[in-house]
């Protein structure tokens, strides 16, 4: 049995998605598509337990566009019996295309694996846990990567080998990217993070009061979906069921009142604190430690405390 | 230009669900039931597009029980032109909705499919994916901008870090994401106006699909419930609890 694992961006994540592939015991390539994508390609060739890597190297495979990504993927599909990504907004989209092309029912999302063709996911926002075993031939999978530990890296690297990517398709094109430029931790691997709500009422505030907490702590900042729609934080810092799911060490959420939404993406936090004026709103019930107060007075308070 | 929105009829995103006792699934018997939030968000840009007058018709599909007429009721009242319901107990996988979807789109021929990026209960985020792959079509997913001009869509979409802006020749997928509008409430005199718009009906037999389940759920249980914590009184006990858990 072997798996092609669809590297991220992010090394860390695909070390994340590493360890899902290794529960299912068998050789793992990774397959790493782009421009400019040696330096990625030797971090994940040196990861544990890797057979090998292929390339794909192709100026339009720069900004992952779903369709070529795909077909390029189609093209190994027979030495494979597992296709992995993790579940990042390029995973999404990309590996439903790969299952449908192959005429197969993809496993969203996954949590625990429990054997080679069963496993967790959450539904109903993680209300929820599914067990499901696929009878597919060959198994597609995206796997939620807040519930995996990294794989560790190693000094011996795996060889690289580079293949020839399928030909564009040229159903979309790229025209540009905004990028949210931070120095902050990646809100998926943060060990702390401090997330703000609508309770802070205004984008100023927002930054104003959780900034200086966050570079104390050396914390990623996040915020609940009120908050993004009221324009105090950008659209990626949203954390919860359609958002990003993470699984910090340390969880402060302030002035987030705790709809079923935004639990979703931090029920796997190791410990929760809440910081709220209302005592009786969902997310005190589900926190850690819980703090009733004015999180005016309050973080700045917690800030010198550190 | 025609344009395709998926609907599917959901628990709706308020209700707190439970698990039923036997572990077969969740409980929805006298649950309350509402369109999909990321397909209100389709219907609504499709209506968006139509008053801009890029748009001439705009056909709604729902694959469910009877009951999902309701649903199609609620985005004609919106502001679509028709709608199609095709008729099956069963519930089916993203995979098949995608094959469904197909069929449909062969007959009805239109520019664009407009789906939710995500359906509320199963949150499988593939059906529109899948129904691009299937179409040979490209496809603009969790799109939070769509601008219709010079014969191409231009989409911007949310990715991890940021926004992409991506460009497609028709036919075209679009999967909607939540900022791409502000859905419109229904008014009492659409809603009536709503009753007239018709509702064709098919059933999943007539279209001769194979849309045998690939998973099987095997359970489905409550997640585990996180210990109950404590109250502190104030930023000091907070800290110390902190730190005795070398969180900080």
């Amino acid at each position: 049995m072997a798996i092609l694992l669809l590297a991220d961006h992010n090394p860390e994540e695909t070390a994340k998605v590493l360890t899902a592939a290794h529960a299912l015991k068998s050789d793992v390539d990774i397959l790493v598509c782009g421009e400019n994508i040696q330096t990625t390609a030797e971090r994940s060739a040196k990861l544990n337990g890797v057979r090998q890597i292929l390339i794909a190297e192709a100026d339009y495979l720069a900004h992952q566009l779903a369709e070529p990504m795909a077909d390029t993927i189609i093209a190994l599909a027979n030495d494979y019996d597992v296709i992995m990504a993790p579940s990042s907004s390029t995973g999404k989209n990309v590996l439903p295309r790969v299952a449908a092309l192959l005429d197969l029912m993809q496993i969203s999302d996954i949590t625990a694996v429990l054997s080679p063709d069963t496993f967790k996911r959450p539904i109903y926002a993680g209300n929820a846990i599914e067990t499901v075993r696929s009878n597919d031939h060959k198994k597609i999978i995206t796997v939620r990567t807040a519930s995996f530990p990294p794989t560790p890296s190693q000094n011996n690297a795996a060889p690289i080998k580079t293949i020839t990517p399928a030909p564009n398709p040229n159903l979309s094109s790229f025209v540009k990217a905004e990028t949210n430029k931070s120095d902050r931790p990646d809100l998926t691997s943060a060990r702390v993070i401090i997330s703000g709500g609508r309770g802070l009422g205004s984008q100023e505030q927002f930054m104003d009061l959780l900034l200086p907490l966050a570079n104390k702590l050396n914390a990623a900042l996040g915020a609940s979906r009120a908050a993004v729609d009221a324009g105090y934080a950008p659209n990626d810092w949203q954390i919860g069921q359609t958002g990003k799911v993470v699984a910090p060490k340390l969880y402060i959420a302030v002035g987030i009142s705790g709809a079923i939404q935004h639990l979703a993406g931090i029920m796997d936090a190791q410990i929760i604190v809440a910081i709220n004026k209302d005592e009786e709103a969902p997310i005190m019930q589900i926190a850690d430690y819980a703090l009733v107060g004015d999180l005016h007075q309050i973080i700045p308070e917690l800030e010198k405390a550190l | 230009m025609k344009i395709i929105v998926a609907v599917k009829r959901v628990v709706d995103y308020n209700i707190k669900i439970r698990v039923k006792p036997d572990n077969t699934g969740v409980d929805l018997s006298h649950v309350k039931m509402s369109m999909n939030p990321f397909d209100e968000i389709a219907v609504e840009e499709a209506i968006r597009q139509k008053e801009s007058g890029k748009v001439s018709e705009i056909v709604l599909v729902s694959i469910g029980q009877e009951e999902a007429q309701e649903t199609l009721r609620t985005g004609l009242a919106m502001g679509a032109d028709r709608a199609l319901l095709v008729t099956t107990d069963q519930t089916l996988e993203p995979l098949s909705i995608a094959k469904v979807l197909k069929a449909i789109v062969h007959e009805e021929k239109p520019d664009m499919v407009f789906l939710g990026k995500q359906a509320i209960d199963d949150d499988n985020n593939q059906t529109g994916q899948m129904l691009a792959a299937l179409l040979g079509w490209g496809q603009a997913t969790f799109a939070s901008h769509l601008n219709i001009e010079n014969g191409y869509a231009t989409v911007t979409r949310e990715v991890d870090n940021g926004t992409q802006t991506l460009c497609l020749p028709f036919p075209m997928v679009m999967t909607a994401d939540l900022r791409l509008n502000e859905p419109r409430y229904t008014s009492l005199p659409n809603i009536m106006k709503a009753k007239k718009k018709n509702i064709e009906q098919k059933t999943l037999a007539d279209l001769g699909i194979d849309t045998k389940a690939r998973l099987a759920i095997l359970s489905v249980e409550e997640p585990k419930p996180r210990q109950s914590g404590i109250k502190v009184a104030n930023v000091a006990e907070l800290v110390s609890a902190l730190k005795q858990k070398s969180c900080i």
